[in-house]
């Protein structure tokens, strides 16, 4: 009776998750915390605190997009390495003036180690079209699905003085979740992500269009945006930067915040929310 | 945290090198290459196949157009040619065309001329602003009569790369495109030898390993195969260049 009991309270659990991935609402997230109640004998140290916290679009495009990014800067530095000069202006060339002349990236940190340009080339121009129609359907979804709306939305009082330096006291003390609303992005999360989602990465795709000769004909107006060829690949490469930099707090704040559960989290979907310093 | 940190180093160094083994793969590398006809898809549905690549005024231009590749082929037949001031050179227009034509400079001066300020973008990155003059290689094609069962055009050049002659190919859109001309003017003097004397190539849609310089002959042709290594230009064989090269 008692196994046939944790059968139930198990499916009970896993049918829920899986109407949770289909949409989220309130209803299924109650149906949830039924059977996490049901299954609490069972099941305890697994289902007390856990909650379900990225949906499956948010999953799929964050590993997209690592996978992309990783091999865009990879290919993008090996490119870089074929002329190191960044101009603004429509020409540059060796005898013009640089206002950047960049390092020679080394082999550890390029796609391919060893210097190939037509295979650099080929890394990058594959990833640059996973990562731009990744970002389009990630946009559709999350509009259709209200995920922006929801997640993303700056409310009023985000952007007031207090509420930001209680933030920023918050994070210098290694505090990032809001213990009454744990999932909930924080202010500095919700900035970088949308500046990161409407922002640096439609800049990086837009200009590294605007450096394609065929797309210059058919939208010239792209080039009038940007200043010129060679600036939309100056511009292009600080957009690289940006994400370099991104990744590093990124992954830095991960690491602060639990690696594993927090890496399994964008796997599963399911979130443990951590017991942190409170003073 | 220091574990976290070193195990992300040592793990993004083995996917880095991971990426290296994986382009070793033929089916991973086919899978890659296929960015180059996914572009070309892409760039031929969205953009007007007449679509003109932006055009400059002559305030616009680069102080000086460097040259790349070849800055002399060096040969004893083209320096032949240079000592007579390409006197002695002739275009050789064939492939499948009812007509074939040998075009002397000034017979590629009868044609109607087309004048162009446009951008030359290496594949390297840089890029250089000059003023280019020549004959619409579709107007030449059209007076050779070039048949039906053409579908690229191939440019044979006097410059020498591993002891073969360097050559290109571009399709019929680009080669009928109103840009796509046989210069033999950059900033209104004739081609000096290090851009590719006394004619060259300029398609402006396309990346400069396309534009061939020292042109000897004009074929059309119905396949790539069978030339050089069948996949349509120096680079293209030898080094996974893309062919598409509007990328």
């Amino acid at each position: 009776m008692d196994a046939f009991r944790f059968r139930r309270d198990r499916l009970g659990l896993f049918l829920a998750r899986l109407r949770l991935e289909a949409g989220d609402c309130r209803e299924v997230w109650l149906m949830h915390a039924a059977a996490v109640q049901r299954s609490e004998n069972h099941d305890s140290l697994t289902a007390m605190k856990t909650v379900f916290r990225h949906r499956v679009a948010t999953r799929l495009w964050h590993w997209i997009n690592a996978i992309s990014i990783f091999i865009l800067i990879g290919s993008g530095l090996g490119i870089s390495n074929a002329h190191p000069r960044l101009y603004w202006g429509s020409y540059g060339a060796n005898f013009d003036p640089a206002w950047w002349e960049l390092p020679r990236f080394p082999a550890w940190l390029t796609i391919p180690a060893s210097y190939n340009l037509a295979i650099s080339r080929r890394w990058h121009l594959f990833f640059g079209l996973v990562l731009a129609f990744g970002l389009l359907a990630y946009m559709i979804v999350s509009l259709l699905n209200r995920h922006f709306a929801r997640k993303l939305r700056v409310r009023r009082g985000d952007l007031s003085r207090r509420n930001l330096l209680a933030d920023l006291r918050e994070h210098l003390a290694l505090r990032f979740h809001d213990p009454a609303n744990p999932t909930a992005y924080n202010i500095f999360q919700k900035l970088t992500y949308l500046a990161l989602i409407f922002i640096l990465l439609p800049l990086v795709i837009f200009t590294g269009i605007a450096l394609s000769p065929a797309m210059n004909a058919g939208l010239p107006w792209l080039l009038d945006l940007f200043g010129g060829r060679q600036s939309a690949r100056s511009i292009h490469f600080l957009c690289m930067i940006g994400l370099a930099l991104f990744t590093v707090v990124h992954l830095t704040l991960v690491i602060l915040a639990g690696a594993i559960n927090e890496t399994r989290s964008m796997i599963t979907g399911w979130w443990r929310v951590p017991e942190e310093p409170r003073p | 945290m220091i574990l976290g940190r070193r195990s992300l180093i040592a793990g993004s160094a083995a996917l880095l090198a991971g990426c290296d083994t994986v382009i070793q793969q033929p089916a991973a590398r086919r899978i890659l290459f296929l960015g180059e006809d996914m572009h070309r898809g892409l760039q031929r549905a969205l953009v007007n196949r007449n679509a003109l690549a932006p055009e400059f005024t002559g305030a616009e231009r680069s102080p000086f157009f460097r040259p790349n590749g070849t800055r002399d082929p060096g040969t004893s037949e083209y320096a032949a040619l240079q000592a007579g001031k390409f006197a002695d050179w002739r275009l050789q227009v064939g492939g499948l065309v009812a007509q074939p034509l040998s075009l002397s400079l000034s017979d590629l001066g009868a044609f109607p001329q087309r004048v162009q300020i446009t951008r030359h973008d290496c594949v390297e990155g840089w890029s250089a602003i000059a003023k280019w003059q020549g004959p619409k290689l579709g107007d030449v094609l059209k007076a050779a009569g070039m048949r039906d069962a053409a579908r690229y055009i191939v440019f044979t050049c006097a410059d020498l790369y591993g002891g073969a002659p360097y050559y290109e190919s571009i399709d019929l859109v680009d080669a009928f495109h109103p840009q796509t001309i046989l210069a033999w003017a950059l900033n209104d003097r004739f081609l000096p030898v290090m851009n590719g004397a006394p004619c060259r190539l300029r398609v402006e849609r396309q990346l400069g390993y396309k534009h061939a310089k020292y042109l000897m002959r004009v074929e059309a042709v119905a396949s790539l195969d069978g030339i050089g290594k069948g996949k349509g230009g120096y680079w293209e064989d030898n080094v996974d260049y893309d062919w598409y090269a509007g990328i």
